[in-house]
């Protein structure tokens, strides 16, 4: 276990490489620099430039060197915890980032949570009842939620929630209690916002999670085994749940390499709608403004996400099951 | 004890071949060709039947778009700016009549600040069919003003409403679904070749340049794909004209989508290789080129199909999120993400419902690309 533990974590440190070049290389693509557009600004606005603190800012953010120079810097910095410079927020990203990649892992981990909460029981009642008419129904239901746009979801969830619960639109909490220190009326304001969120997040993926749990027991079901527990006079009950259920868990876990990029891309765009603290907002201004340590921390930091979320997954499945640990790969 | 009994030969003349005789649904059957037998599979699956009329629908109403639209895309209506969608009457005075729409009063209420429209009884405006209405050029080519259906003079035909130009919704959604279901088809081309030869070749030549290609595809698929979707379109230059930026947006939807082609194909191409009836055909003397062109390609490019069928809808949803957040396509194109980019607020919902109606087609298309996947999926695999 010790082995295979350090040799996944081993294997993290290419992607991790590999990925940091590709957001390195896409946030400097466009042409010119954060400043160039600054400085065009400021002249648009018939204001007169310091060259000299131009010329200045330039060298202190190395915009001046070759790119993989600036690339080092970057990634000496990452390594070192610090994420470089928000030249239009003028703070370090460090500050900036802080609070709302936090509340990206705990609505992502929240939304991983009622995912499997949903689908879960939903999923062995359409494998045991499967072609009733609660089996079609659920299909149905999951098919409309994986076709219909996460964005619009979540501007009719918002207005449904709040006409029926009373809840304010927009943002992680009722006005009031931002920059409050955090009290117990914080936290349920912020617990009552964050039904939208996980419920327009969750929906894509519980649906894929369903399928696949059903067509998993589907197939446990027919084996040979049931059909002996059956002859034998086990109950239903713990006919499924004893041993077929237990095979058919494994996507569960595996699937969590596949349902974090969806979730946090979920996370992204349905934050930009409902304007909640998270990453996405301010990635999108980010990018916009060519902002680009800004936008590249964000971008490193959500794929570190993943890469964990996955690194976590692979060991939860290891210990699972023995076959992966033994060297066989991770079977996805 | 036991009785013997008697030595029996049965008197029928001994057809040797008797029990090999089959009926002739059967011969039917092993005599099809490989696509003969997908398609009979095929069109056991009714929901793929029924999502490939609709597509075939969808797929019309792009080409004699000019022609079905009551309006222009971009004819404006002063007048009835946020007009709420108008019913069509097929019934007068408890009498079937021509279908006609009722004209409009319109007054601000000053209460709401909110325009009201309200439809007059007593002033019916029947429908005009095959009509001379908007002039347009159909596909560019030709000056033509012929509709299916127009206005009724004096009067109005917002079937689904209109936006705060006054633009008719219906007709603003047909002509968006040329920009929304090409984009999703141009896309998965371009994905498709890249995943081909990428997969192809680490199937074909495994060793190093499998391992590369399995890394590489690691790394891109452990992007989150919205936040990427957002880098690369933040790339494309704000002076670039809006046709410059349909191609470029389809290129990274094709760029993001290539990994799980690849991979479909790699697989396929490995597990194929160590079939029966390729083993076979080497054994029997066959060139590889043949194998390949003859044996495993047609097994092959039926789940090829089914893939890109299943993966359309991710493209289609790509485009609808890109362009909501506005780093897609940009007016003047419009597509029905583009459509959506004015649903964008909490007012909307409230005030201006009919705005989200381009959902409708968005959902309906995604579906149907979806049972349609399955339904090629199945019948990809005929023998099992």
């Amino acid at each position: 276990m010790l082995r295979y533990f350090v040799r996944r974590l081993v294997a993290m440190i290419p992607t991790l490489f590999a990925i940091s070049v590709i957001i390195f290389f896409i946030i400097q693509l466009p042409p010119g620099d954060y400043l160039e557009t600054y400085i065009a600004e400021l002249q648009s606005q018939g204001q007169n430039i310091d060259q000299a603190k131009i010329q200045f800012l330039r060298e202190q953010y190395g915009l001046d060197q070759p790119f993989y120079i600036q690339y080092g810097n970057w990634m000496w910095g990452l390594m070192h915890g610090d994420l470089g410079y928000s030249f239009e927020y003028n703070m370090p990203v460090n500050d900036l980032v802080g609070d709302r990649i936090w509340l990206t892992v705990v609505l992502a981990v929240a939304s991983i949570i009622f995912t499997y909460v949903v689908a879960f029981p939903i999923g062995i009642y359409s494998a045991v009842r499967q072609y009733s008419i609660g089996d079609y129904f659920f299909s149905f239901l999951g098919y409309i939620g994986l076709a219909t746009p996460n964005f619009l979801l979540a501007l009719v969830l918002l207005y449904l929630f709040n006409v029926w619960f009373g809840t304010s639109i927009g943002g992680l909490m009722d006005p009031q209690f931002v920059n409050q220190p955090l009290t117990w009326a914080k936290v349920a304001s912020v617990a009552e916002h964050m039904w939208v969120p996980i419920i327009v997040i969750g929906t894509s993926g519980t649906a894929a999670l369903i399928r696949r749990l059903r067509a998993n027991l589907l197939d446990e079901l027919h084996k040979q085994y049931v059909v002996t527990a059956r002859a034998k006079g086990l109950g239903e009950g713990r006919l499924v749940f004893k041993y077929p259920l237990r095979l058919a868990l494994n996507p569960f876990i595996a699937d969590i390499g596949n349902l974090l990029p969806q979730l946090i891309s979920g996370a992204v765009l349905v934050s930009v709608v409902l304007d909640l603290p998270t990453t996405g907002p301010l990635l999108l201004s980010a990018l916009q403004s060519q902002d680009m340590y800004l936008a590249g921390s964000f971008l490193f930091l959500q794929a570190v996400l993943v890469v964990v979320g996955v690194f976590v997954s692979d060991l939860l499945l290891a210990m699972l099951d023995p076959r992966i640990r033994m060297g066989a790969g991770a079977v996805r | 004890m036991s009785t013997r009994l008697d030595h029996w030969v049965n008197p029928a003349p001994f057809d040797p071949e008797e029990r090999e005789a089959t009926t002739p649904a059967q011969e039917r059957y092993y005599q099809a060709s490989q696509w003969q037998i997908m398609w009979w599979k095929f069109r056991h699956h009714r929901l793929a039947v029924i999502s490939a009329a609709v597509l075939a629908f969808f797929y019309l109403v792009v080409v004699f778009a000019e022609v079905l639209a009551p309006y222009n895309l971009h004819s404006r209506h002063t007048d009835y700016i946020y007009a709420p969608p108008q019913d069509i009457h097929i019934f007068r005075d408890g009498r079937l009549v021509a279908p006609y729409t009722l004209a409009l009063d319109y007054h601000l209420d000053m209460e709401n600040l909110r325009r009201v429209y309200t439809p007059m009884e007593d002033e019916p405006r029947p429908v005009r069919f095959f009509c001379l209405g908007d002039s347009y050029r159909f596909w560019g080519l030709f000056e033509s003003r012929f509709h299916l259906v127009c206005a009724p003079e004096n009067g109005t035909l917002f079937v689904l409403g209109t936006d705060r130009l006054g633009r008719d919704l219906l007709s603003r959604i047909i002509y968006g679904a040329r920009i929304s279901l090409t984009i999703g088809l141009i896309s998965i081309v371009v994905s498709f070749t890249i995943g081909i030869v990428i997969g192809g070749l680490a199937g074909y030549y495994g060793g190093w340049i499998d391992a590369a290609t399995q890394r590489t595809i690691e790394v891109v698929r452990s992007f989150p794909e919205i936040p990427l979707f957002m880098a690369l379109s933040a790339l494309l230059p704000v002076d670039w004209s809006p046709i410059a930026i349909f191609f470029g947006i389809t290129i990274i939807l094709a760029l993001l989508d290539w990994p799980g082609l690849a991979r479909a194909v790699r697989s396929k191409l490995l597990a194929l290789r160590e079939e029966d009836f390729a083993s076979a055909a080497r054994l029997m003397g066959a060139s590889p080129r043949r194998i390949i062109a003859k044996h495993l390609l047609p097994s092959f490019a039926s789940h090829l199909i089914a893939s890109a069928t299943l993966s359309i809808p991710t493209m289609i949803l790509g485009e609808t999120a890109l362009s909501f957040l506005g780093l897609g396509l940009r007016p003047p194109i419009t597509s029905w993400g583009v459509l959506l980019n004015e649903a964008q607020n909490i007012s909307v919902v409230v005030l201006y419902p009919w705005l989200m109606l381009p959902v409708v087609p968005v959902i309906l298309v995604v579906l149907a690309f979806s049972f349609l996947g399955d339904g090629l999926r199945d019948a990809a695999d005929p023998y099992k």
